[in-house]
C-alpha cells in the first residue's frame, strides 16, 4: 500500500474519510447479510431470514447516501487523478454493493419456501461456498479501503473456487432431482441459491477489479487473474 | 521524467536541455520538450516551479532581463532562436505572447490591433489594414462587441474585452505560435469561458503554449500537459493521462492537492 499524504484542504480528507467509511459500513452489512441468510438456509430459522429482508432497507440507504456525498465531493473538490478514480470507483462499488446485498435478500426470501429439506446434501457444501464468497466480498472491500492492489488481485484469482463450488453443486443437485422428483421444487430453490452465491463472487471480483484501477490507474490484466473468460466454466455447466 | 508514447512528427518549436539563470541562481535545469504543431500545450506547477521563466525563454522575453542567461537550445521550425543571426522582432512576430494582465495600449481599439502589422508592414493600404483588424478581432471572438467603437481607447474596454484585445493583436501579425502567461487570472468565470473557447477555436491555426495556475483550465484547453517543480519539467504527457492517471509521485501530490 502506497503511502498518501493529506491533501492541503484538509476538509477534503474529511469527505473521502467518510466515503471510505459509509462503503465499508455498506460492504459489512451485505457480508452480514450473506452470512445471515446462509444461516437461516441451514437451520431454517425464519425470523432471522426476516431480518436480513428487512436490513436490505439499511443497504439501499447507504447506496444513495454514497452516491450524494460522491456527487456532491466531485462537483464541490473537483477531485483529480486517484481521487477522481476513487470518487468513479465508489460509485461504481456501492451499487454492486447493492446487488450483493439482493442476492442476499433474495436467499433469505427462499427459506421459508423450502422448510422440508434440511437434509438435502447439497446445503453443507453451499455452507462452505458461502463462507468462501463472504471472505471475497470482505477482502474486495478491505482491498478498496486499504488501496491494496495485491489483494484485490488475490480476490479475483480466488474467485475461481466459488465458480468450482458452483459447478459441483450444480450437478450435485441435478442428479439428486432425478433420483428424488418429489424435491424438484427445493431443489430448484437451492439451485438459484447456489447461482446467487456465484454471482456475488463475480460482484466481489468487479469490486477488486476497480480498486486494482483505482490504485494502479491500469485495469487488471486477464492474466493477473489467471482465468479463462468470465463465467466460461459455469456458463458451459448449464449447457450441458 | 517520463516521456511514454509523446513523439510529435513535425514539433512547431523544440527545447533541448535547456537551463535558465538569474545571475547565479539556476531558474530552469535541464529542460527538453516538444511543442506540437496543432495542439494546446498547457504548464503548470507552483508558484516559482520556472514554468513562466521557460515560456519567456520560447520568445526571448528573457533577454530583457539583464542578469537572465539562457543555455541550451531553443528551435522554431528547427532554427536556433538564440542564434546571433536571429531577429528578435521578427522572432516575437512569430511567438506572440499574451500577458497576465490585459496590456492594451493606451490607443484606440483599432490601433492597438493595427499597430504590429503597420510596424511589420503588413498591409500596404488602408483597405488591407482594415481587413486585417476585422479579421483578428473576428478570429478573437471581439469584432461583434466593438465594430461600432473602433476608435474608442482599448483601455475602456472591460477586463475581459481587453484580453480579447491583446489576443487579436497578437494574432495580427499573423504569428505562428502563441504564449500565453495566465491569461486568465484576472478574469471572471465568463470572460475566462470566452478566452477558453477562444483558445479551443484557435488550436491548429497558431501553436498555443498556456501557463495556468487553474489545473481545471489546463484540463479543459490542452491536449498536452508539462508538470513543472522547482526549474525541472517533472512529467510531460497528454493531458487525459496527466490528470487522470500520472505516472509521477510529485505530479500527483500536485494535482490533487496534496503539494506543500
Amino acid at each position: 500500500m502506497a503511502i498518501v499524504n493529506d491533501h492541503t484542504v484538509k476538509a477534503f480528507d474529511e469527505d473521502l474519510n467518510r466515503l471510505r467509511g459509509l462503503i465499508s459500513e455498506m460492504g459489512g452489512r451485505a457480508e452480514q447479510a450473506l452470512l445471515q441468510a446462509m444461516t437461516a438456509l441451514n437451520t431454517g430459522d425464519l425470523a432471522l431470514a426476516a431480518q436480513v429482508v428487512e436490513g436490505d432497507r439499511k443497504i439501499d440507504a447507504l447506496e444513495a447516501e454514497v452516491e450524494q456525498l460522491a456527487v456532491q465531493t466531485i462537483a464541490l473538490r473537483a477531485p483529480m487523478a486517484d481521487d477522481l478514480r476513487e470518487m468513479i470507483a465508489a460509485l461504481k462499488i456501492v451499487s454492486v454493493v447493492e446487488r450483493i446485498g439482493d442476492y442476499a435478500k433474495n436467499i433469505a426470501k427462499r427459506v421459508a419456501l423450502m422448510d422440508q429439506t434440511r437434509s438435502i446434501e447439497a446445503i453443507p457444501v453451499m455452507m462452505s461456498m458461502s463462507g468462501i464468497v463472504a471472505e471475497l466480498v470482505h477482502d474486495a472491500l478491505d482491498s478498496f479501503a486499504a488501496r491494496d492492489a495485491d489483494l484485490a488481485v488475490r480476490v479475483t484469482v480466488r474467485d475461481k473456487i466459488v465458480d468450482d463450488f458452483y459447478n459441483s453443486i450444480f450437478r450435485t443437485l441435478v442428479t439428486f432431482m432425478m433420483e428424488n422428483p418429489k424435491h424438484i421444487t427445493e431443489s430448484a430453490h437451492l439451485l438459484f441459491i447456489a447461482k446467487n452465491l456465484e454471482r456475488m463472487g463475480d460482484h466481489a471480483t468487479n469490486i477488486a477489479e476497480m480498486v486494482h484501477y483505482v490504485v494502479t490507474g491500469e485495469r487488471m490484466e486477464e492474466r493477473e487473474r489467471g482465468e479463462t473468460p468470465e463465467g466460461s466454466a459455469a456458463a458451459e455447466q448449464e449447457q450441458g | 521524467m517520463t516521456q511514454d508514447d509523446l513523439t510529435i512528427a513535425d514539433p512547431k518549436m523544440r527545447a533541448h536541455g535547456v537551463n535558465v539563470f538569474y545571475g547565479d541562481k539556476q531558474a530552469i535545469n535541464d529542460v527538453s520538450i516538444d511543442v506540437g504543431t496543432d495542439l494546446v500545450t498547457a504548464f503548470i506547477g507552483p508558484s516559482g516551479c520556472g514554468k513562466s521563466t521557460f515560456l519567456r525563454s520560447l520568445n526571448r522575453m528573457n533577454d530583457t532581463v539583464a542578469s537572465a542567461r539562457v543555455t541550451g537550445r531553443i528551435e522554431l521550425d528547427g532554427e536556433d532562436i538564440y542564434a546571433p543571426s536571429m531577429d528578435v522582432v521578427q522572432l516575437r512576430a512569430r511567438v506572440g505572447m499574451v500577458f497576465q494582465k490585459p496590456n492594451p495600449f493606451p490607443k484606440s481599439i483599432y490601433d492597438n490591433v493595427a499597430y504590429g502589422p503597420r510596424i511589420h508592414g503588413l498591409a500596404p493600404g488602408k483597405a488591407d489594414l482594415d481587413g486585417i483588424v476585422e479579421s483578428a478581432l473576428t478570429r478573437a471572438g471581439l469584432w461583434d462587441e466593438v465594430k461600432d467603437r473602433l476608435a474608442e481607447s482599448g483601455t475602456a474596454l472591460s477586463g475581459g474585452q481587453q484580453q480579447r484585445l491583446c489576443i487579436a493583436r497578437a494574432i495580427a501579425v499573423d504569428p505562428e505560435v502563441i504564449l500565453m502567461d495566465e491569461p486568465c487570472s484576472a478574469l471572471d468565470p465568463i470572460a475566462t469561458a470566452k478566452i477558453e473557447e477562444l483558445i479551443h477555436e484557435l488550436r491548429g491555426k497558431f501553436a498555443i503554449v498556456i501557463v495556468t495556475h487553474n489545473m481545471q483550465q489546463a484540463a479543459r484547453v490542452s491536449q498536452r500537459t508539462a508538470f513543472f517543480h522547482l526549474g525541472t519539467l517533472v512529467e510531460y504527457g497528454k493531458t487525459t493521462d496527466i490528470f487522470t492517471n500520472p505516472r509521477q509521485e510529485r505530479t500527483k501530490d500536485y494535482i490533487t492537492g496534496r503539494y506543500g
